[in-house]
């Protein structure tokens, strides 16, 4: 284990059992008991922790890959066009709910949020896997594509997004999408846990597979190829991982942005700096941001919950901020 | 041992850059592909990399065709350093060149320590590539290429961008692993503009022009007068004692 993965593993360690302390109501360590406590910190309060660490950790370990095979640290997988999907997905959930019976209904968001992440997923092997395999193609041409790609499909769901808001059904309906675009994981319980826990540990389990051929691409494509990379594997890699990760994480809490931008930044510098040393760091400190942040929103004293995914844009954007001034002084 | 080039023709972008081109080349030689800008030289050495597929005819290693073998055996046998590539992270030098025994899937600590001695680079290895120089950092990717330990080397202008005094070093590097001396004699095939280098230092010179070779064979022959104006139109001859002769050209 790097040191690395310890920090942020001991950190993780002594984070969880804190953020099961706060919320609107403190809860001292001395009144665990029988009786409501116990039920707060089991069906409240412990899965939201859980959530948040699968969808933290998704997030830190899908924007680690995503920086090492667009060979930029200002790759977020955002740009992938799969979490724009799989909001499109959800939201074209909260159209298709009224029409369904109840017991379809709880089920609609969270699968046609999948659904639209893996046709994200689908297109964008579809338009970068011909290139990625083609070794005629030519330098840049694989990877440039697949950025494009994703920007593409992200604008197109995007702009379906807004069109499904601006025609809503009615306005509580544009109201639950407005706010579910908004990550949160507020009033979140094991259902939610065990749709996307595996999800997320199958996709960082994927990620992992592409460690190495993420290294070997610190020398260019070529050099990369010339040492046994096999461009189209990594590409499947990376968008099923990428996928997996990011879709889970929409399909239970919306949008939360910045997470998968801002960790591996974070982790870098504590590292050696290879790719393959950065995925599992990551994990663990985007689980410690995103569970230190939803504890801290849901201990803000608001009439109404500050959203996650707003919370950690607020911080996230001016990070951003910092990172290009200190990217323009060279020291990235 | 031999890596044959059997009327390869190669394309890019729907261009056809080399063109039915057949060479046979020997381990333990420095072969020098020189030729004009745009002749076909890096697309003739990704081609002999397996980096880029023929569009006809073929490139073949010990008789089995290049594209057919695995890219894991291939990437064991060939190492090819690309122009002047840009390193993605600011890692180490010994992570770095450890990279080149990412075929085998091994730690490869002796390798990597003998390709660290072979280029000097002990005093640097634990600097990070941003805080190189450029010799040193040409001499870094030389070093990922040998740690791989293959039986070919593939370097395209791994001498541009070196001042006088590190491109005769950085040659002699190359020159040293054609002739290793244990019978494990790599082949050593580098696309130079320096015709000077290419004369003093190669024990053969393919000369490229529009995709075709015009000459084949020792440096004094492949190098003469009259294959350096029909390839690049310029008038010129060489001066001074064979190993350190100069290129004088005008008109």
């Amino acid at each position: 284990m790097s040191r690395a993965s310890l920090i942020f593993g001991t950190l993780l360690a002594v984070l969880l059992p804190l953020s099961l302390l706060a919320g609107r109501v403190w809860i001292a360590p001395a009144d665990f008991g029988p009786g409501n406590t116990l039920l707060i910190l089991a069906e409240l309060r412990l899965p939201r922790a859980v959530l948040a660490v699968v969808i933290g950790a998704g997030l830190g370990a899908a924007g680690a890959a995503m920086q090492g095979y667009l060979r930029n640290p200002l790759a977020d997988p955002g740009l992938f066009g799969i979490a724009p999907m799989a909001a499109l997905g959800a939201v074209a959930s909260f159209w298709l709910a009224p029409m369904l019976p109840p017991a379809l209904a709880a089920w609609s968001l969270p699968v046609m949020a999948l659904t639209g992440a893996a046709l994200g997923m689908a297109a964008l092997a579809l338009i970068a896997g011909r290139t990625a395999s083609d070794a005629a193609g030519g330098a840049g041409g694989g990877i440039a594509l697949f950025t494009l790609a994703g920007l593409m499909l992200g604008s197109l769901a995007g702009a379906m997004t807004a069109l499904a808001i601006t025609l809503a059904p009615s306005p509580f309906a544009l109201s639950e999408i407005v706010l579910w675009l908004n990550g949160a994981l507020t009033d979140r319980s094991w259902r939610e846990v065990m749709i996307a826990a595996p999800l997320t540990i199958a996709g960082i389990a994927v990620l992992a597979l592409a460690a190495r051929s993420l290294d070997a691409l610190t020398l260019g494509e070529e050099a990369a190829r010339s040492l046994g990379l096999d461009p189209a594997r990594l590409l499947a890699l990376l968008v099923v991982g990428v996928g997996l990760t990011v879709g889970a994480g929409v399909a239970v809490a919306g949008i939360i942005g910045f997470v998968g931008l801002v960790v591996p930044h974070l982790v870098r510098p504590l590292t050696d700096r290879m790719p393959s040393s950065l995925l599992l760091p990551s994990a663990l400190a985007g689980a410690c941001l995103v569970l230190a942040a939803d504890a801290i929103v849901r201990a803000l004293p608001f009439v109404t919950e500050l959203r996650l995914g707003i919370a950690l844009s607020l911080i996230g954007a001016p990070f951003f901020g910092w990172l290009l001034l200190r990217m323009r002084r060279g020291r990235l | 041992m031999t890596l044959v080039a059997e009327n390869l023709t190669l394309e890019r972008g729907g261009m056809r850059v080399v063109e039915r081109l057949s060479a046979a080349l020997r381990p333990g030689e420095i072969t020098a592909i020189v030729g004009p800008n745009g002749a076909g030289k890096s697309s003739l050495l990704l081609g002999l990399a397996g980096l880029l597929a023929p569009a006809a005819g073929q490139a073949m290693l010990e008789g089995a065709a290049i594209g057919a073998m695995a890219p894991r055996a291939r990437a064991k046998a060939i190492g090819y350093l690309p122009q002047s590539p840009d390193i993605a992270w600011d890692v180490a030098v010994e992570n770095l060149v450890a990279l080149g025994r990412l075929p085998w899937r091994d730690r490869g600590v002796a390798a990597i320590d003998a390709a660290i001695a072979a280029l000097d680079l002990e005093p640097l290895r634990h600097r990070p590539v941003s805080c190189l120089s450029g010799g040193e950092r040409a001499r870094v990717l030389l070093a990922r290429v040998l740690a791989g330990e293959p039986r070919w080397i593939l370097a395209d202008e791994p001498l541009a961008a070196l001042d006088l005094a590190h491109q005769l070093s950085l040659i002699g590097h190359l020159k040293l692993c054609a002739r290793r001396a244990d019978g494990q004699a790599q082949g050593v095939v580098v696309v130079l503009h320096d015709l000077a280098i290419a004369m003093n230092h190669a024990d053969r010179v393919l000369v490229l022009k529009d995709g075709g070779l015009i000459a084949d064979g020792p440096p004094r022959d492949a190098l003469s007068p009259e294959v350096i104006a029909h390839g690049w139109g310029v008038t010129a001859q060489w001066l001074g004692d064979p190993g350190r002769m100069g290129l004088v050209s005008g008109g």
